[in-house]
């Protein structure tokens, strides 16, 4: 039985036994979250649980490692604050941060 | 089993498996700790084995190596002999005056794993692995690129691909593995890019004979190499990777052996990048003990042991790629050793005739490494590669021009004052991932070689993993009784309190 999880609105498919990062990614998601800097996107680098750069929000459980939660039915990711609220917004950051600097 | 075990495994993988199984075998009480869900470590990382597939050890090495062992490991865990905890992340380890270790524990996952919190325990085998060494490299950061050893496990852990036209690149032979493995699973592998010339070592004298099987395994690489019409681009390095919010493409150029750029560039298009230069052993829980360290020959920093797998510290005991990377079939040998000697050493019957065999096994794998580093070094040019911009920390973002003015206007001469000025290392991995790349542009700013220092420096952590401030907020209150008493404290519920 396919789980079905959501993504900021979108109905990702996930096999049991796959992790949250093999969902997205199989689902054509390469990156979840902004740096708190330069804005710049994150996703999948290690996948081991190392690096921290695939850092999710399950569920509203913040800073949670994609790549190590498994996949379950129902589960609710990413929220807005991860994705530098918008996409759009991602430059105004970018330049808001320049601007603090 | 007591309250106390004799002996606590931290790790799972091929030396972990290893220790446990023969300690347990030598009539010790042993709790096996692992971060994931199941055993197999990194090297034989494998789906969910609630939903296996048939197909699922398909492209695995010394698989029946492994079922072997994880069988032993349940019949004992059936029999009372081992406590097998997975989904536990040791955070922070401490001995007492006694000689009893305190592990601290948390749960891998906030959804699921391991609910223990604290174990103490007479004697320690560590056996942490290690992870995929990176450099730096122009574009690094984009989505698409990941390690080598990432897209393995996504691809052996979850049967998933993470594009269809990849570039694995850096040195060494798990290269191989990771482009023959994707070509398997349907992606077309551009190139894979080896910085170093290829199969030195198989003409290398004492590393050919330490490990004859291993010419055979080259051999099947290559002919998997030739299947599937990969090809293979030695003495070449990447110099970029293209593209806006995704990787598009890589542009490679040739280079001499030192890995000084001497040909034309040349653009390849690719929505995956594997990068690895070689493995990092994960030192955070030695070096916590206070373990000696030395440099190994590959540059890494490695625990020392004496030929019975013993650390500096008394009854910590250390084996796999945390004393020197050396693949999974050495990895077995000294967790076996290592556990051996521990049994002889607290007085239970243990197979001299098995230990020597143990030790010359060891010696000769030892000697293959050795051939091994020398044939895929990290080219001693590589901070060449690093325009002004390119991060090098990827946590905190600090870029290569970053650490070079920390050098130039502030005087940071050494990798600990680099970390202390640019604030690399200090992000959410705690310079797992930056921590060689800065300890070697340190050494190269200041124009002088790498030190252990420069390396102790980002590889020490006074958590091995980030914890919730609770369980900070929890040790405080128990620590002394803990240590005095030297038994377990039940701190099961804790959170809820």
């Amino acid at each position: 039985m396919t789980h079905q999880m959501t993504f900021r609105g979108v109905t990702v498919a996930a096999e049991p036994g796959q992790s949250v990062a093999a969902a997205l990614v199989a689902a054509g998601i390469h990156d979840w979250r902004t740096t708190r800097k330069g804005g710049r996107p994150r996703g999948l680098f290690c996948g081991i649980g190392v690096c921290f750069d695939c850092l999710i929000t399950v569920d509203g459980v913040p800073d949670q490692r994609a790549c190590l939660v498994a996949a379950a039915e129902g589960m609710t990711l990413g929220d807005e604050a991860e994705a530098g609220a918008d996409r759009e917004d991602a430059g105004d950051r970018r330049n808001a941060d320049a601007a603090g600097a | 089993m007591p309250q106390v075990p004799d002996v606590a495994v931290v790790g799972a993988g091929p030396a972990g498996l290893a220790a446990a199984v023969e300690a347990a075998e030598a009539g010790l009480g042993v709790a096996l700790i692992d971060t994931a869900g199941q055993p197999g470590g990194q090297y034989w990382r494998h789906y969910d084995e609630k939903h296996a597939r048939p197909d699922d050890s398909a492209g695995h090495h010394g698989w029946p190596v492994f079922t072997r062992l994880r069988d032993r490991m349940y019949a004992l865990r059936a029999a009372g002999r081992i406590r097998y905890l997975p989904g536990h992340q040791v955070w922070l380890v401490t001995r007492d005056a006694s000689g009893a270790f305190t592990l601290r524990m948390t749960a891998t996952t906030a959804t699921a794993g391991g609910t223990d919190r604290t174990l103490v325990t007479g004697a320690l085998i560590l056996c942490p692995g290690g992870y995929d060494r990176q450099l730096p490299i122009p574009g690094w950061d984009l989505p698409g690129v990941m390690t080598a050893g990432g897209v393995q496990a996504l691809l052996k852990g979850h049967r998933t691909t993470a594009g269809r036209r990849a570039v694995v690149a850096g040195t060494g032979p798990f290269l191989l593995p990771v482009a023959t493995g994707l070509a398997r699973a349907g992606v077309t592998v551009a190139a894979v890019v080896e910085a170093n010339a290829t199969l030195g070592w198989l003409r290398d004298p004492v590393g050919a004979i330490s490990a004859p099987g291993k010419g055979v395994e080259a051999l099947q690489y290559v002919a998997l190499m030739a299947r599937h019409r990969i090809p293979y681009k030695t003495r070449t390095v990447i110099r970029e990777i293209l593209g806006t919010d995704r990787v598009e493409a890589v542009r490679l150029a040739r280079v001499d052996c030192d890995g000084r750029p001497t040909g034309p560039d040349e653009e390849l298009p690719a929505d995956l990048v594997a990068l690895g230069w070689g493995f990092t052993p994960s030192l955070e829980l030695p070096l916590m003990l206070g373990a000696q360290t030395a440099k190994d020959v590959d540059g890494s920093l490695v625990v020392a042991v004496d030929d019975r797998q013993r650390s500096s510290v008394e009854g910590l005991y250390v084996a796999g790629e945390a004393t020197g990377v050396g693949g999974a079939a050495l990895a077995v040998q000294e967790g076996r050793l290592g556990a051996l000697a521990l049994a002889d050493a607290l007085g239970r019957p243990a197979d001299p005739a098995a230990m020597r065999r143990l030790g010359r096994a060891v010696r000769r794998g030892r000697r293959f490494a050795v051939a091994m580093h020398r044939t895929y070094p990290v080219p001693r040019a590589w901070p060449q590669w690093l325009s002004e911009t390119t991060p090098v920390c990827r946590c905190e973002e600090v870029s290569y021009g970053d650490l070079r003015r920390a050098h130039d206007d502030l005087g940071a001469e050494d990798a600990r004052t680099l970390k202390m000025l640019a604030r690399p290392g200090m992000g959410w991995c705690q310079g797992r991932v930056c921590g060689f790349a800065t300890a070697g542009i340190a050494a190269c700013l200041s124009r002088r070689e790498t030190t252990p220092g420069d390396l102790r420096s980002l590889a020490t952590r006074s958590l091995a993993v980030p914890v919730p401030l609770g369980e900070l907020a929890a040790l405080t209150e128990d620590t002394t009784p803990v240590a005095a008493a030297g038994e377990p404290t039940e701190q099961r519920g804790r959170d809820g309190e």
